[in-house]
């Protein structure tokens, strides 16, 4: 019992190939930077957007093949969805909205209506049923929107940055409270946010969504610890290099070596943790047990008691270093420098 | 409201040229009022010509109103919605009649519908229907020159609607049908009361294409415009009460709809 969502959509300059699975009762965040696909892969599981290639099927029900001319219209899937600003409807009060989907199957009005209200008690907004959805607040209407999609029983819940919308002081308590109500869902749940924050709270499983690929998938732990792009290795705030590994020495493709403790020989990736460099002006000596990079200082940080230095060189890196090591160099942008780092500091994996 | 907005002094020019357009609407008001002859007044009005043009008036114009909305708002739709060749065109065709003479429109009513027109002659042979001369007929003329104001009117809120909205409704499982009458409708709901009252305003206010296609016979096709231009020969004080008759529903409707009509367009479309 599962989603499957091989998707295939091409739209204007957009290319998205994704395959995505989400088991029974887990969450999987869809997580990419803006304009990477991941509003349009949520609408093509919808049926908001017809695939060009590939399949979506929710247990053992295709809902679009293209290959076989197979379309189940939205209104036809076992699909809720949360929209970014909730989308709900301005002209109903509360509690039509959250009726409106059992209305629109046919069920009798007062029917529908007391189990509207129900819905309402459980996400805690009973005493605003009669109210328009323009007297609630941000997190009051996410609710309401969440009770909406829940209210039709769908096998699968979709939600398009649920919290974007918000500002940042409600952020966080609107993110606890819908971290509960998700976890009452018991079907399969697909969330798409540029926050790591959010799938960090939320999800079960990540999936990394750029330029219309998923470039990574597991846990946010693996994820996090192996970065295998750019993007994530920023999310996470390490530094990520490419390059082949022959002989103990990881070559990228600018012509910098990194000298590494133990690793099998091919493509591969080196994590290096910002905290773990030291910077200096001169040369360091005893450099055979050390890899030193020389660079430019473009950019300094100062974030509480440390500070983020970004040096440009052969090997573009950002150290983590105090506050004291910095005035203490006088660094200011501009300034060459030697960037250093243990070969037992660097973690390396294959490509 | 929001009384705090003009704090900053308005351009002086602007105040002055304001005002000349304002005296320009007023002046011609104040004209009828000056010269109205009020002491007969009761007489012209309660004069059965004239409340039988006035009946006629308000009826035939209630009817295009409604025959605008149950054309014009599914025309609306398919031009800001569905995608074909020629939409264009299509959009200019159905809007001629706005900058058409409507003496023009009312001849162009007759060689289609009239009794030997490319559709007229099939009218009368196959089901006896014959609209020329008829208050059906007025109808007819009224709503060609009137639809358009409520087709433009709405379609041009259509395309500015959010349809994400609609994308919404459809994922909760409604119908292209329900959604249209439970989410779009509402939606532009301000749209369709603007359009609705220009469209009724323009019908009421009809004259060339009706006095071509429909004639003048009171009692049958003999309007409240028609009557007062009539009367303007025979009786010019009659004209004058009659015409004041036409101001004063024109603007009570205007005035009465107001707070609907603008009242629920500053509403938000959406919850933020």
């Amino acid at each position: 019992m599962s989603l499957v969502a091989d998707l295939a959509v091409q739209l204007g300059t957009l290319d998205l190939q994704a395959e995505l699975r989400v088991a029974d009762g887990e969450l999987l965040a869809l997580l990419g930077p803006n304009g990477a696909g991941k509003s349009t892969a949520l609408r093509a599981v919808a049926g908001l957007q017809p695939l060009h290639g590939g399949t979506v099927q929710v247990d053992d029900t295709v809902l679009d093949r293209p290959a076989t001319g197979t379309f189940v219209p939205p209104e036809r899937r076992p699909i809720g969805v949360v929209f970014q600003d909730h989308l709900l409807f301005a002209h109903m009060s509360v509690v039509e909205n959250v009726a409106f989907g059992l209305r629109a199957r046919s069920t009798p009005k007062a029917e529908a209506r007391r189990r509207a209200h129900e819905w309402l008690e459980r996400v805690g907004l009973e005493a605003t049923a009669n109210d328009r959805p323009a007297a609630l607040s941000g997190g009051q209407a996410q609710r309401v929107a969440l009770a909406r999609a829940l209210a039709i029983d769908p096998r699968v819940l979709l939600l398009d940055e649920p919290l974007a919308a918000l500002d940042a002081g409600t952020r966080a308590m609107v993110r606890r409270d819908l971290r509960r109500h998700l976890a009452s869902f018991a079907g399969m749940r697909l969330l798409v946010t540029h926050d790591p924050v959010d799938a960090y709270a939320l999800a079960d499983r990540v999936a990394v969504l750029e330029a219309g690929r998923i470039v990574q998938t597991g846990t946010l732990a693996e994820v996090a610890a192996h970065p295998r792009s750019r993007y994530v290795a920023d999310l996470v705030g390490v530094n990520l290099v490419t390059g082949e590994v022959t002989d103990g020495v990881l070559h990228t493709e600018r012509g910098a070596h990194v000298v590494i403790a133990d690793a099998p020989a091919g493509p591969s990736f080196a994590v290096i943790r910002p905290h773990s460099l030291t910077i200096t002006r001169d040369e360091p000596s005893g450099a055979s047990t050390r890899n030193v990079w020389r660079g430019v200082i473009t950019d300094i940080d100062r974030l509480g008691e440390r500070a983020r230095v970004g040096v440009d060189g052969a090997l573009p890196l950002t150290a983590e270093i105090t506050l004291a090591a910095l005035d203490a160099l006088a660094l200011r942008p501009g300034d060459d420098v030697h960037v250093g780092a243990k070969a037992t500091d660097i973690e390396v994996y294959p490509a | 409201m929001n009384t705090r907005r003009t704090s900053a002094r308005p351009p002086v020019v602007v105040l002055v040229l304001a005002a000349v357009a304002v005296a320009f609407f007023a002046l011609p008001l104040v004209g009828l009022l000056w010269r109205a002859p009020w002491s007969n007044a009761w007489e012209y009005l309660t004069d059965d010509d004239a409340l039988t043009a006035l009946r006629l008036s308000l009826w035939c114009s209630a009817w295009s109103t409604l025959a605008s909305f149950v054309f014009g708002v599914p025309l609306a739709w398919t031009l800001a919605r569905v995608r074909f060749r020629g939409n264009g065109v299509v959009r200019a065709l159905c809007t001629l009649s706005m900058v058409l003479p409507p003496v023009v429109g009312g001849v162009a009513l007759f060689f289609a519908l009239g009794r030997r027109g490319i559709v007229g002659q099939w009218l009368d042979d196959w089901f006896g229907v014959r609209l020329p001369f008829t208050t059906a007929g007025v109808v007819v003329a009224q709503t060609f020159v009137a639809m358009p104001f409520l087709v433009i009117t709405v379609e041009a809120a259509l395309r500015q609607m959010d349809r994400r909205v609609e994308d919404a409704a459809r994922t909760l499982g409604a119908s292209s049908w329900y959604t249209f009458r439970r989410v779009t409708l509402p939606a532009i709901r301000p749209a369709l009361v603007a359009g609705g009252v220009l469209a009724w305003a323009r019908a009421l206010g009809e004259f060339g294409a009706t006095i071509t296609f429909a004639g003048n016979f009171p009692g049958t096709t003999q309007t409240l415009p028609l009557a007062i231009y009539l009367s303007l020969e025979t009786n010019p004080e009659a004209a004058i009460v009659l015409a004041l008759l036409m101001i004063a529903i024109s603007f009570a409707v205007l005035v009465g709809l107001r707070d609907r009509w603008f009242g629920r367009q500053a509403r938000p479309e959406l919850s933020a």
